[in-house]
Order: structure tokens, then C-alpha cells, then sequence
């Protein structure tokens, strides 16, 4: 790979400067499209604010909004204009359309007037970069847009001359087609940013793709996005975020003796364990067990309910003697109730990361990630998944996440089709009907990176919590929930015939080997 | 009788800049004689604050602030007929 010739910019935009590689290229103008309500202008203001944070100056040239509504309308962000206009860190090129005024074209003009402006704003500040926002209005106050492009394109040759790096906002139809209307891309086309803010399955999702930068290296395809109230854009680097933590060998207790032994001496320290299981068979136990065992070795440790209440929880918990409230006296657990109807996905991810943040917890658990995924597209659940998994292997954490099957008996749940590429392990609960009568059973069906117990084995739960017990013998097809009985002599059979490989990538092997 | 008032916007010396000043010239000295008419040239590259104030986007621009109706005109103003209709004068009265 030759080396990035290119100088980049840092926006400061939460996100971005990750799947941009570092910034916009500096001393350029971007293009930033996006149809109506995309966050054009949020993401032309913060270019401004997050640079002012920096240190560097910014001249915001309005075609659309006035200045006093955009100094409004960004107080929400936590951006201070008025401010930042009186200390000579902001200075308005006021073009938005006045109100009273009627515009008559007689003969022949161009924008000479608007670039002495916007050069004597720059100068006069010494500003860095530079927002234009938003071209569609200029095209459709002046008749003739040959002119108008002409002119935006001496605009961005000044621009260059003077070193600013700037950002121009146009309006898109429609979320996939031309780049621009009025064939804007033709002058400024070196750099694009797409903003989009689609509607799917009626859930709105924000995503944000860079197009080209034209001889520089950037991410590929779209990112989702969510604007916040006190910050503005963050954009959420999904499949930007290298998996390069360091894999752990430590490994460390689940709660339960047996589960650990099952899983070749407990879990991985920094791994993701998958608990998949119909209602009723023992999820919230696992993580409740899961979260007391870091509490008992002072590990810090967090609990996301998406499904049961905090009385539920704390309710159950005591049914099986633990004491969650004397934990969180303590300050060893943090216990956050949360319903996933709240809030977006992608609001939901960035909540979980700073409470995350906060807390600073060993364990995470996530009970259950399937009241997550009703709120959401699949892709959206996906990347929310991948992004929280990758956030907690990050801080080298271990994480505990369940999901719901659909059916009692057998069959996958769609959370667990989705992401069990994606976590390390993946442990199964099952109802188990055994001669007329209702059983549990359970198996670790995936242990990446070790051996473990291949066996189906029964459990039961009382008032201690679960009790891991002998393996299902006579019995095979319990996983697809499509139970035959095995004669003892097809077993021993079976078991001549299969020799127990350590093969960890287990398909759906229902075969009981010994 | 009320006075005219006009602004004209320039960039530099350009021939747009050129023939609007001329056509304002011949309108004043014939159509509008008799008329107490006052002509001000802004170039805004020496003086782009004044551009900022009046938010001068395009130029030429022809601000026309006296007598009312206010105006606002863009361009190198090709015709002297075409101009006065815009403008609202000779002032009606």
C-alpha cells in the first residue's frame, strides 16, 4: 500500500474521522448530499463547531436558514454562536432569502459580490474551514444556474487558494440516484458524502457513506448515524471498528461450577457468550448467576434489562439468594431497566456505551438482545449487535447476552442466526419432553478458541438456581425440537461409529456422542 | 419633489460593471432630468463589509431605496426602458 499523500482534517464528528481515515482531505471542499430532514445542516454546523473546539475559526455561509435561527436551533447541541460570533471564532455569510425583498434579473450578473464576502469573512477571522449550506436554495432564487455553477466553482477555486477546508451541503430527490440536483457534483466532485435517512420496515435510519475522496483511501459503504441532543452527529463506525483487541486465555467463572467444567474451565475473559433458549428455561437465571459470580470476585459488574422490570429482576434474583440491592450498595452492580420501544437502536448503542463508559464494569450482560431486535431492521439489529460486541471486546470485558427462541421446543432464534458468527460462544437451553413429562436441557454448542462438553445435558432450577446434571442418553434430535427415542443398543452403536473430535465448529450435530 | 436614491453594487471594474454604470448614466441625464437623483458605486472588493450589510448576493446590483417602492435589481442592466419599468420611475406624482 503507498502512503496516503493526502493531509486530512479531523471534523471532530464523532465517528466520522474513523471511516473517513482520519478527516476530510484538508484544504478541499466535500460535498455533503442528502435529501430533506438528512441532517445536512447539523452536519455542516458541527464541521464549524467541532473545529472552534480545536482551535480553528469557521465561516458559515447560509442560503437557506437565518442566522438567528441557526444560532437557535444549535443552542440544542450545545453550540454557542453568539459566543463564539463576539470572540471572533464565527463569523455568518448571510445569503438566506429576505423576506421582503423581490428579486428582478435584468441582464447579465455574476456572484462577485458573495465571494468578496465570503473572502473578507475568512480573512477577517482567519478561518480554517468553511460550511456552505445549502446550495439548492441559490439555484432556485436566481434563474439562470449556469451562471450559479460557474460561480459556485470559482467560490471553491478561492477557497483552495485561501487553504480553507470546507464542507457544501446540496439536496438530493431521492436517497439512491444523481448525487445532487442541479448537476452540483460537476465542480465539486473530488470529495462526496452521502447522507440518507431512510425508511425501512417504518423505522427511520440515518446512515452516512463516503463516496469518494478522490486519491485518498476512505471506509466503504454506509454507516448508520443518530443525531443527539448536546452533541449532534454521532456516527456509529460499525465495520470500521478493527477487531484487534487481544484475545485473552484468562478465563473466569460463569456462577456455575458445573457450566464452567462444561465449558473447558469457565468463560474467556474478554469473550461474548451467546445464551439462546425459549421462555422459561433459565436466561434471566444464567445472567443473574453470571453477574452475582463478578460480584462475589469484586468484579464491577453491569446488567442491561430490556424485558423484566427492575422488581422482576430483583424479585427473581432473591427466589434464587442473591441479593441484588445489597450488590448495588455496594457498588459492585449496576442494574440499568430499559424498554427498547424508548428509544432507537443506534440511541440505544450510544446509552449503552457511555453507561458502559461510566461504570467502567469486568461483566456485561444483555438480557435479552431479542427485545432489542422488535425495534429494529434486521441490518440495523445487526450492526447494533456488532457494535456493542466490539465495544465491550474493546474494554476486554466479558459479556453475557441472551436471546429468545420463538418456539418451546427447538427451532433458532433470529438473533441468534444473526450474531452467532459474532459471538464467541454460544450456550443453548432447551425444553426437553421426556415420556409425557416437561425437562430442560442444555448445551454448548460453540467455545471458540476451546474444547468443551459436547454433551446435551438435563438441568433443573430450584431456590440455589440451575443444577447442571447427567446427559440425555436415549434420546436425540433435541436441539430441532423433533425428539426420537434411541434404542441403548443404536447408541452404543452411534458412539463406535462417531469418535468425540474436538472440532469446536459444531453444526447442528444432534448426535449424542460420549 | 422626493429624491432618487441608488446604490449600485460592483465587483471591480468589469464590463458587466461597465454597461450598467453607462445605462444608469443616460437614464439619470435624460429620462430622469430635472429629477434630484443620487447615484452612490459601491466596489465590493474594496469595501465587502458594505456588501455584508446590504447582503449583496449578485453583481451588478441596483439598490433603488427612494422613493417607494424599495427595488432590487440584478444585472448589468441591458435597457433603459426595461429599468425605469422595474423601478417605478419617473416617480408618479
Amino acid at each position: 500500500m503507498c502512503a496516503d499523500q493526502i493531509e486530512r482534517l479531523p471534523t471532530g464528528i464523532t465517528g466520522f474521522d474513523h471511516i473517513a481515515n482520519g478527516g476530510l482531505p484538508k484544504g478541499r471542499t466535500t460535498l455533503v448530499s442528502g435529501t430533506a430532514g438528512s441532517a445536512k445542516t447539523v452536519f455542516a454546523a458541527q464541521f464549524l463547531a467541532a473545529g472552534i473546539k480545536r482551535g480553528e475559526p469557521g465561516v458559515f455561509v447560509t442560503f437557506e436558514e437565518t442566522p438567528e435561527a441557526l444560532r437557535r436551533n444549535m443552542l440544542g447541541f450545545g453550540w454557542d454562536i453568539a459566543r463564539w460570533e463576539a470572540e471572533g471564532k464565527w463569523a455568518f455569510v448571510d445569503v438566506s432569502p429576505q423576506p421582503e425583498e423581490e428579486l428582478v434579473e435584468l441582464g447579465s450578473y455574476d456572484l462577485g459580490a458573495l465571494l468578496a464576502r465570503i473572502e473578507h469573512a475568512v480573512r477577517s477571522i482567519g478561518a480554517v474551514r468553511l460550511s456552505m449550506d445549502s446550495l439548492g436554495a441559490i439555484f432556485t432564487r436566481l434563474n439562470d444556474s449556469r451562471v450559479v455553477r460557474n460561480e459556485l466553482l470559482r467560490i471553491v477555486s478561492t477557497l483552495r487558494r485561501l487553504g480553507v477546508t470546507a464542507v457544501l451541503t446540496a439536496e438530493r430527490t431521492q436517497e439512491y440516484g444523481e448525487i445532487a440536483r442541479y448537476g452540483v457534483e460537476e465542480f465539486v466532485s473530488d470529495d462526496v458524502v452521502i447522507l440518507r435517512n431512510l425508511l425501512e420496515d417504518e423505522k427511520r435510519r440515518r446512515t452516512v457513506e463516503i463516496l469518494k475522496f478522490r486519491g485518498t483511501s476512505h471506509q466503504k459503504g454506509s454507516f448508520p448515524f443518530t443525531v443527539i441532543p448536546g452533541e449532534g452527529i454521532h456516527v456509529i463506525p460499525l465495520s470500521a471498528i478493527e477487531l484487534k483487541q487481544r484475545s485473552s486465555s484468562v478465563r473466569t467463572t460463569s456462577g456455575n461450577a458445573e457450566l464452567d467444567r462444561m465449558c473447558g474451565g469457565g468463560f474467556f475473559r474478554d469473550s461474548i457468550v451467546l445464551v439462546s433458549g425459549a421462555t422459561g428455561t433459565g436466561k434471566t437465571l444464567m445472567a443473574t448467576t453470571f453477574m452475582a459470580a463478578g460480584v462475589r470476585q469484586n468484579e464491577r459488574s453491569l446488567l442491561f434489562a430490556f424485558e423484566e422490570s427492575r422488581d422482576q429482576l430483583f424479585r427473581n434474583a432473591i427466589g434464587w439468594g442473591i441479593d441484588f440491592e445489597q450488590m448495588e450498595r455496594d457498588g459492585l452492580l449496576r442494574v440499568i431497566c430499559n424498554y427498547p420501544e424508548v428509544t432507537s437502536l443506534e440511541d440505544q448503542l450510544i446509552f449503552m456505551k457511555a453507561e458502559i463508559d461510566r461504570f467502567r464494569p469486568q461483566r456485561v450482560a444483555v438480557d435479552s438482545l431479542s427485545a432489542l431486535e422488535r425495534v429494529a431492521t434486521i441490518k440495523g439489529f445487526r450492526e447494533f449487535v456488532i457494535g456493542l460486541t466490539s465495544f465491550i471486546k474493546h474494554q476486554e470485558m466479558a459479556g453475557l447476552y441472551t436471546a429468545t427462541t420463538p418456539t418451546l421446543l427447538g427451532g433458532s432464534s433470529i438473533t441468534e442466526a444473526h450474531i452467532s458468527t459474532i459471538t464467541d460462544s454460544i450456550i443453548l437451553l432447551r425444553y426437553v419432553e421426556l415420556f409425557g413429562e416437561m425437562r430442560r436441557g442444555l448445551t454448548v454448542l460453540k467455545m471458540r478458541g476451546s474444547s468443551h462438553d459436547k454433551d446435551i445435558r438435563e438441568f433443573t432450577i430450584d431456590s440455589r438456581g440451575m443444577h447442571i446434571g447427567r446427559p440425555f442418553r436415549n434420546i436425540s434430535g433435541i436441539l430441532s425440537g423433533q425428539f426420537t427415542h434411541i434404542a441403548p443398543s443404536e447408541i452404543d452403536r452411534l458412539s463406535a461409529m462417531f469418535r468425540d473430535d474436538e472440532s469446536d465448529e459444531t453444526a447442528r450435530d444432534t448426535t449424542p456422542t460420549t | 419633489m422626493s429624491k432618487i436614491v441608488l446604490h449600485l453594487y460592483i465587483a471591480g471594474q468589469t464590463p458587466r460593471a461597465e454597461r450598467a454604470i453607462s445605462t444608469l448614466r443616460r437614464m439619470i441625464e435624460h429620462e430622469l432630468a430635472g429629477y434630484n437623483c443620487e447615484l452612490t458605486i459601491i466596489d465590493v472588493l474594496a469595501d465587502p463589509q458594505q456588501a455584508e450589510n446590504q447582503k449583496i448576493l449578485a453583481t451588478p446590483t441596483l439598490i433603488k431605496s427612494a422613493p417607494p417602492p424599495y427595488r432590487r435589481v440584478i444585472g448589468d442592466l441591458s435597457s433603459v426602458t426595461d429599468l425605469l419599468n422595474v423601478l417605478n420611475l419617473p416617480p408618479q406624482s
